[in-house]
């Protein structure tokens, strides 16, 4: 049942996981102008772009390249399912892995060096990250008795997030990363000011790139909803609550984005994992032993 | 009980045939029809009792037991010879050690301890015979086709000495068989010593200097294992009174304190041939034989038969504090640090020994906590790692002959210039580490496990070091993924044995992760069963079919979606910052109107996971708490 469940939710998540992404991009964009002090192109901006990428002529340095972009995006639609249909979050957790592997061979296929740095850097990213979101999955198990989304957010003992705060502010820190927000855009930035050439990205054009742009939508919401699980528990008006935090931390984002220059990944990687160490370790030893 | 003997013996007859027979047709006749009779035979065991709990056989006969005396005599002289031939006085004194240890157990003390049921079988027995009798064999017919291109790259003249690779091949298994079927300690401790020597022997083979330094650092470090087994041997005469392995981890369960020396001495022993930290590197150096071998050493035989006698002590640890901390512990930093240290490689062989030393760590843990959700993980970690492993060291061994390389670096474009085995490899690769292969999911019940022992410590080490595990995996299949124009396609020469034993291991690698929760019901759950009485299944049948949808596009991607020639795409050049010259070297015009060539090279990381700053951390870390917990079972302190 649970079965048939998330192959509903990965359906309509394929539908409306981009149109949501779609206008998150849009705000972020114009937020991002107006602390700039620009006026910033209008919110269905994303839209027109995308819709643009898929008109322009369909050419490629070969012919793997959008099939692994295309699995990338299968993955991607598919852990949203499993977030948003209710499924195991560690499953979840696999399968946007799996989703960001083969986008990193999407970039390393095409043998362009601007992209093989790109997707060298994109694994330290990975490797940076996934601690955390690892400890994440077991603090709402430590906190909630299960890994299935469902259950959590059914949980009738009040948020998670006042169990596992140091969790949450952990997976604040890496969601910087996981948004490819600067500091930590290394594989590939929107700021033309601080990358060489475009990173992973640098051979995907006309539709690849529109698939790519549709990935990262459905990215983003999904990880989004990891925020937001943290503050939902049994009581609907919690779903409100997780709304407003998740809206603050999408402007705390776009924030750093615009006030952090790139670092290098030896800073990402010592950091990402200290916080990892601290935040997750400590806040699981916690729970545990008390 | 007929099979199980025929299991023992018929690969030791076939290991005898092949050291006689000279000539190359018949040796492969032989090789092949023995490797499918063993494999036939293992598979029917094994279908005819699915779900088997132990099942003792009536079997004792002192003929035997001076039969194993004898072994160890022949054993030591063998290794006595050695070391006298090549000036080696650590092996040598190590060896007269423990034959004076076995000789005074055997016949100064005249113990009268009868085992009336000498061998046995259980589910993880089966899972065992499974591993060896089919992987294994599959890895002895591939060695038909490497060996025959090893010969042809020897100088002119050199002496074929392929009848002695062979038979120990051969013996290899059938003394992997003793190991898993001996419910007597002393038959068992055979077995055990005769994988060694042959190990031994397999890295010596090609008598160059490093081959012989590295073989002698293999025995003298199996060999002071192999004592500890002689002082579990002893405790078990002396204190717990038996020779019987199910009575003792009966008695163990009920009475830890009696046992916890024994139990110690039994899990250094299984530490060393598990190749954990700090006596990893004798697993690293046994890189330098023949790549058949490293592909047995590493994926069915000698190490899974450390880590299968840690997984059955694991009850025994559930009550018995000090061993099993020293366990997790071992195994912990080992899983830690060498997923570390396989980032900065390059070298592929030495990048697949790290890993299966990391994997064989996390067995080890999962040994040490002893639940039953971590012995099902640690099952289920044995069987993927046993068919993932020898796929990807046999498609080293098939790349290393036709590309003249074992280096990473040099697979650039290998997706073009060896189609077939490139795709054999990502899938090798993937299985290791990413959903939805049976590897992670196996990692996943470690990870459950963990969370429900509150083990605050390994949760945090599975999590860096599965983090550390993606990033050298990724990258490797990066370089894999690359393609560019139409390189020669070089793979045309593989050998058909090497073919057909490379599509045994991918065929079995899909089959593993597709019929996972079949394997579940019919082998690890009834000897978790069996052994706890109880077990919770952690992961719903559900995600185990979720995992199955993602299997299923994964393939698809691989081996119908990516490199298709065909396309109404419009091929175009790759930028470079300057206008292509050809693509295919990824050269450009620069601005002196040269030709240059654009390189670039996968990241090591060297200034953070250096070997050289990592290992000794793990050496000192895991040799001290050994240490410290011998010190302890000894004056039982901490021991209930």
């Amino acid at each position: 049942m649970t079965l048939i469940q998330i192959l509903i939710a990965t359906v309509l998540f394929a539908v409306l996981g981009p149109v949501v992404g779609c206008l998150l991009a849009g705000l972020d964009r114009v937020i991002s102008a107006r602390m700039q002090g620009r006026v910033g192109p209008p919110v269905l901006q994303p839209y027109y772009d995308v819709r643009k990428l898929f008109e322009k002529e369909d050419a490629a340095v070969n012919t793997s390249e959008r099939v692994y972009v295309v699995c990338a995006l299968i993955f991607a639609v598919l852990s949203g399912g499993i977030f948003f249909g209710g499924g195991n979050l560690l499953l979840d957790v696999f399968t946007i892995t799996l989703s960001s592997l083969f986008f990193i061979m999407a970039a390393y296929c095409t043998r362009s060096p601007y992209a093989e740095m790109g997707a060298a850097r994109e694994t330290i990213q990975v490797m940076s990250y996934e601690p955390m979101v690892l400890f994440m999955a077991v603090g709402f198990f430590l906190a909630c008795g299960s890994f299935d989304v469902a259950a959590i957010a059914a949980n009738p003992a009040g948020p998670a997030v006042l169990q596992i705060f140091l969790i949450f502010v952990g997976v604040l820190f890496i969601l910087t990363i996981k948004l490819r927000k600067s500091p930590f855009d290394l594989s590939m930035s929107h700021h033309a000011h601080q990358e060489i050439v475009r990173g992973m990205t640098t051979e995907m054009s006309g539709p690849t790139l529109g698939l790519v742009e549709i990935m990262h939508w459905c990215e983003n919401v999904l990880f989004l909803g990891w925020v937001g699980l943290f503050f939902v528990w049994g009581n609907p008006v919690s779903w409100i609550l997780a709304l407003v935090v998740v809206a603050l931390v999408y402007f705390l984002e776009i924030y750093i984005d615009n006030n952090f220059a790139r670092v290098k990944w030896q800073l990402m990687l010592k950091s990402a994992w200290l916080v990892a160490l601290l935040g997750g370790g400590i806040n699981m030893a916690f729970l545990m032993l008390i | 009980m007929a099979l199980v003997g025929f299991l023992i013996l018929f690969p030791l007859v076939a290991a005898i045939a092949l050291f006689c027979i000279r000539n190359n047709q018949a040796r492969n006749i032989v090789v092949i029809a023995s490797a499918i009779i063993i494999a036939v035979a293992s598979v029917i065991l094994v279908v005819t009792n699915l779900g088997a709990g132990y099942t003792p056989f009536e079997f004792s006969s002192e003929a035997i037991d001076l039969l194993c005396s004898g072994i160890s005599i022949a054993i030591v002289a063998v290794i006595l010879g050695f070391s006298w031939k090549y000036k080696n006085i650590p092996a040598a004194v190590l060896a007269i050690i423990q034959l004076v240890m076995v000789l005074v157990l055997e016949f100064a003390f005249e113990v009268e301890l009868e085992v009336p049921y000498g061998l046995y079988f259980d589910s993880l027995s089966l899972l065992m015979t499974f591993i060896i009798g089919v992987v294994g064999s599959g890895i002895c017919v591939y060695a038909i086709g490497y060996m025959e291109d090893f010969q042809a790259h020897e100088p002119e003249g050199a002496k074929d000495r392929r009848p002695f690779f062979f038979g120990l091949m051969f013996l290899f298994l059938s003394a992997m068989f003793v190991i898993v079927f001996s419910n007597n300690m002393e038959w068992m401790f055979t077995g055990w010593e005769i994988t060694t020597v042959c190990s031994f022997l397999l890295i010596g083979f090609t008598k160059t200097e490093e081959a012989i330094k590295n073989s002698f650092r293999q025995i003298i470090m199996n060999l002071a294992g192999g004592i500890g087994f002689v002082v579990a041997l002893y405790c078990c005469a002396f204190m717990v009174g038996t020779f019987s392995f199910y009575d003792f981890l009966v008695i163990g369960c009920q009475k830890p304190a009696l046992v916890a020396l024994a139990v110690t001495a039994l899990a250094f022993a299984g530490i060393t041939k598990a190749a954990q930290m700090p006596f990893h590197t004798w697993l690293l150096g046994a890189m330098v034989a023949p790549t058949p071998t490293s592909a047995l050493l590493h994926s069915s035989t000698m190490v899974k038969a450390g880590v299968f006698l840690l997984v059955k002590l694991a009850p025994i640890f559930m009550v018995c504090p000090v061993p099993s901390l020293m366990v997790i512990m071992v195994g912990a930093v080992t899983f830690l640090l060498c997923s570390f240290m396989a980032i900065s490689q390059s070298n592929a062989k030495r990048v697949l020994a790290y890993s299966t030393i990391a994997n064989l760590g996390l067995v080890t843990a999962c040994a040490g906590v002893g639940s039953p959700e971590a012995v099902w993980a640690a099952c289920f970690l044995i069987l993927f790692h046993a068919l993932a492993k020898s796929l990807l060291f046999l498609c080293v061994g098939t790349a290393e002959h036709h590309i003249g390389s074992r280096d990473i670096e040099d697979m650039d474009l290998l997706f073009d210039r060896m189609p077939r085995l490139a795709r054999f490899m990502m899938v090798g690769i993937m299985g290791m580490f990413i959903a939805p292969f049976g590897m992670l999911i196996a990692k996943w019940g470690a990870l459950v496990s963990f969370a429900q022992a509150d083990q605050v410590a390994l949760i945090l080490i599975l999590g860096f070091g599965s983090a550390a595990t993606f990033m050298f995996w990724a990258k490797w299949l990066g370089k894999l993924a690359g393609i560019a124009g139409q390189p020669e396609n070089v793979e045309v020469t593989v050998h058909k044995s090497e073919w057909a034993s490379l599509l045994l291991m991918v065929v079995l690698l899909i089959c593993g992760c597709v019929c996972l929760p079949l394997i579940s019901a019919v082998s690890v759950e009834p000897y978790v069963v069996s052994v706890f009485g109880v077990f919770g299944q952690d992961i719903s049948t559900d995600n185990l079919w979720l995992a199955c949808i993602c299997a299923a596009v994964v393939f698809v991607a691989l081996f119908a979606g990516a490199g298709k020639t065909t396309s109404k795409q419009k091929k175009v050049p790759v930028y470079l910052a300057g206008v292509s010259r050809d693509d295919d070297n990824r050269s450009f015009q620069n601005s002196l109107s040269d030709s240059s060539e654009a390189v670039t090279r996968n990241w090591y990381l060297e200034s953070v996971f250096g070997e050289k700053k990592i290992a000794p951390i793990g050496v000192l870390f895991n040799s001290l708490l050994m240490g410290a917990a011998l010190v302890m079972v000894i004056l039982g302190v901490g021991i209930m």
